[in-house]
């Protein structure tokens, strides 16, 4: 599969072979879904990670269970890159089907991995090519034909390892951690590792440039997906109630939820301090966050596009209502259906208003795994806080690939549960009057159903309300509790996670971005920095509303390139309405929606086109 | 010498039945749907429910405004058309120690809600859903619903030509626990079987014909006052005696369906129809179909099942309600955050 952007050419990635490159390329893996090549892509990802170089993985599978075309891109990085690179260097062509195609997007100088029988070598020049009679190799080792293309993966970890002198120890000690307890298992999989390995060693004459050396850079790191990190996030937060319908790419946050809720929240009696509900539908898993949210749990579903567009009715319930609840959006590219399999960030001016009348809710962004459980866990609080539905919006490629992160920090600051009465508080109070800003902070205190006390019930609508929660239809009522609800949601600025300062310098020009943009456009800053000796700016944007930071960065720049992955530039139209309208015009963007992660490569280009570098 | 007022008449736990009134009602002077709220507030006040020990629950429609009218020291929620069930499940989750009372329409229930009915009935989770039938949207002026029978006719004159859903059948299909079928305006029968459902651990489903005054009261309706009295066929009487109750009731063993509640009451139905067994269930199904070949409208209950497990008993939950558990128990110590850490370097 050609994994760059066809828009922009093959222009780029040019190897010199005679150089020596060191920790710094891409590897595809071409393999079909369904044939296990996930267990073998991981060794090999935490084999250079245990090299202690750097590394990411994107995993590029399509919307089906098997036969289908996959690639798993390993990207090596000694400078600590980890954004998908746009070209790769190296490919281990495993899958007929796509072999041709995928050796022809190899970049000059490009190296050729291949079941020998494909005869690639045929296919182009200024490619060196390493046939490898796969099928041989592994029938001769494993007699079980059912156990043959899960063990021929293992012989590709082998034949790599060996061309990219990875050291065979750190191979064997990540595989003996991945098949823990299963020693025949382990047996027959490092079995399959020697193979390649002492196949590549015996025939293969090594004549490309690249290599893995040890360096010292991923000591103390984890490697881990955004779902699993979202997961931990809502765990570690006190998550008590979960509904959720099962959606690509979504589900893997709701299984990771679920598998730490089993192993961490289990009384010594045996009971659950915890309810997963697997819904009818994603309007059924809303709904049961807020009725959740309203008795008092902390509640969250998780989905995708397609079920935020179910929840949009139930959404403006909660926000008129007041109703805490957590909804994580792993966004898809869409529109519709679109491709369930490929990442976008396109859900973001949907979740901002989403359902009918003037409704809005706060939004957290997480731009990275460290993010994702932490901004989890600041969702819950702002919730209840706030007493509103909050959005989490990660994507695919934040969501289902493997990072490096620095370790998760446990939480410093004890739940915020909000402001809930109990019948000692109403008792010495006489009373309350839910929907009535009695702290100038525009949020009206709560009662649980269950509070014993006579003056405890009040009646939950979505319909027109007062502020004592009785039904209206009167003009000046109704508008009061709008009004209110603005205040409340402007207040918010000060309270959602500010933005993060990549870089602010003396530049006229700055970059504003969120989400997983942030790792391709940190690598795009070097980039520009080497090709035209310039410094650039960067804001990271991780909540909506906007705090006063962003306005400031904005009015202390001359233009401000806002980055995104969607065809809209839906953050630059959210900011347009935000912003004064003398800085409205400052706005550029650059935008990438082709359903692949955001390269460097990418925004550096067109960043270089719009300033006419 | 001056005489003190007689004390208010209050119920098993000292509470006049004052408590458990609500808002006056804004629903049209003889809805049906306002001598049900009477009933329900009977019956919380008969089985001396503490009302803050009670979740409201409804969707939209006239039915829906309904829980303004009864209970207003209890939490109610009204929520979004046909979605009362998610909302009810959220909040059960939350706090499984609540009475909780959904009141729906036919509308609410069985057209644009019906995803979420019939999802809620295979729960068995534990509340009690009734549905004020009255076959016509009366909130957007008298529109047919799915309940409506074949050959009903409005006042503009329309017929229905399309079949009736049976709500009943269809939950006893399902997995609910408890299903009745009862009429406004028979407050014996509709009173004992609520304080039954109030009894009852798991889903209780009950489809309360609830004549609207308005739009679906004329000769021609099904679910007119007039017809619910001259073809209301109950299969059962019903006798309920509560578990805190001592009177002693007069009845022939013969004749009487016994079933032993989970908190120490008994439900006593009284057969009607020859040999109808209420715990058997296919039997309960194929005996509504046959009412319908035969233009009957059955009242009475149906199916009743005491032992099969709720949802809650199910998800095996802690018994407090974990909408107010501590954080102590809710957010695992920091040595888990390390283990997990460590497994992934």
């Amino acid at each position: 599969m050609a994994t760059g952007d066809p828009a922009l050419g093959d222009v780029q990635g040019a190897t010199n072979t005679r150089q020596r490159v060191t920790n710094d390329f891409s590897i595809n893996v071409a393999t079909v879904n369904g044939s296990g090549s996930q267990s073998a892509n991981s060794v090999l990802l935490k084999s250079i990670f245990g090299m202690g170089v750097p590394v990411s993985g994107k995993n590029l599978f399509p919307s089906n269970i098997a036969g289908q075309p996959t690639w798993f891109l390993i990207r090596a990085s000694k400078d600590g890159y980890v954004a998908r690179k746009r070209d790769s260097e190296i490919l281990v062509a495993l899958n007929p089907e796509t072999a041709q195609d995928d050796v022809q997007a190899l970049p000059p100088g490009g190296v050729a991995i291949y079941e020998e029988n494909l005869k690639l070598d045929q296919a182009r020049g200024n490619v060196i090519f390493y046939p490898v009679p796969f099928d041989k190799l592994t029938a001769a080792i494993c007699p079980e034909v059912k156990l043959r293309k899960l063990v021929k993966n293992m012989v590709y970890v082998g034949v790599v390892a060996q061309l990219l002198a990875i050291d065979m120890a750190v191979v064997e000690s990540n595989l003996r951690r991945q098949f823990a307890k299963k020693q025949k298992v382990f047996d027959l999989n490092f079995g399959g590792v020697k193979t390649g390995f002492d196949y590549a060693q015996a025939n293969l004459t090594k004549r490309d440039p690249f290599f893995i050396e040890k360096m010292n850079k991923t000591a103390g790191k984890i490697i881990i997906d955004g779902n699993a990190a979202c997961g931990m996030g809502a765990v570690f937060a006190g998550v008590t109630v979960v509904a959720w319908y099962p959606i690509t790419p979504s589900t893997s946050v709701i299984e990771s939820t679920t598998d730490l809720l089993k192993k961490l929240r289990v009384t010594p009696e045996g009971n659950a301090t915890f309810a997963v509900i697997q819904s009818e539908d994603e309007l059924a898993a809303i709904g049961m966050v807020l009725g959740a949210g309203w008795a008092g749990a902390r509640a969250m579903t998780s989905t995708s596009g397609p079920g935020m567009s179910l929840m949009a009715e139930f959404c403006g319930l909660g926000y008129y209502a007041e109703i805490p609840g957590v909804i994580i959006n792993v966004q898809r590219t869409g529109p519709s259906t679109g491709m369930p399999t490929r990442t976008q960030q396109a859900d973001l001016l949907s979740a901002a208003f989403l359902s009918h009348g003037d409704t809005r809710h706060p939004i957290l962004l997480p731009g990275s795994v460290k993010e994702c459980f932490e901004l989890t866990q600041a969702a819950f609080d702002l919730a209840e806080r706030m007493q509103t539905p909050v959005f989490l919006l990660t994507d695919l490629d934040l969501g289902m690939n493997n990072w490096m992160s620095e370790p998760f920090d446990y939480p410093a600051k004890p739940l915020d549960r909000g402001k809930v009465l109990t019948a000692e508080d109403l008792e010495r109070l006489g009373g309350f009057v839910r929907y009535r800003d009695v702290d100038g902070d525009a949020i009206g205190w709560r009662t649980l159903p269950g509070t014993r006390h006579p003056k405890a019930s009040y009646f939950t609508r979505g319909s027109g309300h007062t502020d004592t929660a009785q039904y209206t239809e009167n003009p000046v009522e109704y508008q009061a509790v709008m009004d209110r609800l603005t205040r409340k949601f402007e207040n918010m600025r000060k309270l959602v996670p500010a933005p993060v300062v990549v870089r602010n310098g003396s530049s006229k020009i700055g970059f504003l971005a969120f989400g997983s943009t942030d790792c391709a456009l940190t690598e795009c800053l070097d980039q520009i920095k080497q090709r035209y000796a310039k410094d650039v700016d960067y804001l990271r944007i991780r909540a909506f509303p906007f705090a006063q930071a962003i306005h400031d960065f904005v009015a202390s720049h001359e233009r401000i390139y806002v980055v995104e992955q969607n065809r809209d530039a839906q953050l630059a139209s959210l900011l347009k309405l935000d912003l004064p309208a003398a800085q409205v015009t400052k706005l550029r963007s650059i935008l990438h929606y082709n359903g692949m992660p955001v390269d460097a490569e990418s925004i550096t280009q067109q960043f270089a086109l719009q300033e006419g570098l | 010498m001056a005489t003190a007022a007689p004390a208010p008449k209050v119920n098993h736990i000292g509470l006049p039945i004052l408590d458990y009134r609500g808002g006056k009602s804004t629903l049209c002077a003889g809805c049906g749907h306002n001598a049900i709220s009477e009933r329900i507030i009977d019956a919380l006040y008969e089985m001396g429910v503490e009302p803050e020990r009670v979740m409201k629950m409804s969707g939209i429609g006239c039915s829906s405004k309904s829980p303004a009218y009864f209970l207003s020291r209890s939490h109610s929620f009204n929520g979004v058309h046909g979605r009362m069930p998610a909302i009810a499940t959220g909040a059960i989750l939350a706090n499984h120690t609540m009475t909780t009372i959904g009141v729906s329409g036919d509308g609410d229930t069985a057209s644009i809600g019906m995803g979420q009915f019939v999802h809620l009935m295979r729960r068995n989770l534990p509340m009690i859903y009734i549905i004020e039938d009255n076959g016509v949207y009366g909130l957007t002026k008298g529109q047919f619903s799915a309940t409506a029978d074949l050959g009903s006719r409005l006042k503009t004159g329309v017929v229905n030509d399309l079949p009736a859903i049976d709500t009943c059948a269809l939950a006893i299909q399902l997995g609910a626990t408890f299903v009745g079928r009862s009429f406004s305006g028979d407050k014996k029968q509709l009173l004992s079987m609520l304080k039954a459902a109030l009894a009852h651990k798991g889903t209780v489903m009950l489809d309360v014909i609830s004549p609207c005054v308005t739009f679906n009261d004329h000769e021609g309706s099904t679910k007119s006052y007039k017809f619910m009295q001259e073809n209301d066929e109950p299969i059962n009487e019903i006798g309920f005696v509560a578990s805190f109750d001592e009177i002693a009731v007069d009845y022939d063993s013969g004749e009487i369906f016994e079933v032993e509640m989970h908190d120490g009451s008994n439900l006593r139905l009284r057969k009607l129809h020859e040999k109808y067994d209420p715990t058997d269930k296919a039997n309960a199904v194929r005996t509504l179909m046959e009412a319908h070949e035969n233009n009957e409208i059955l009242t009475g209950v149906f199916y009743i099942n005491t032992t099969k497990p709720t949802f809650i008993d199910q998800l095996n939950l802690v018994n407090e309600p974990l909408g107010t558990l501590p954080e102590s128990l809710t957010r695992p110590p920091k040595s888990a955050l390390d283990t997990l850490m460590n497994a992934l370097k």
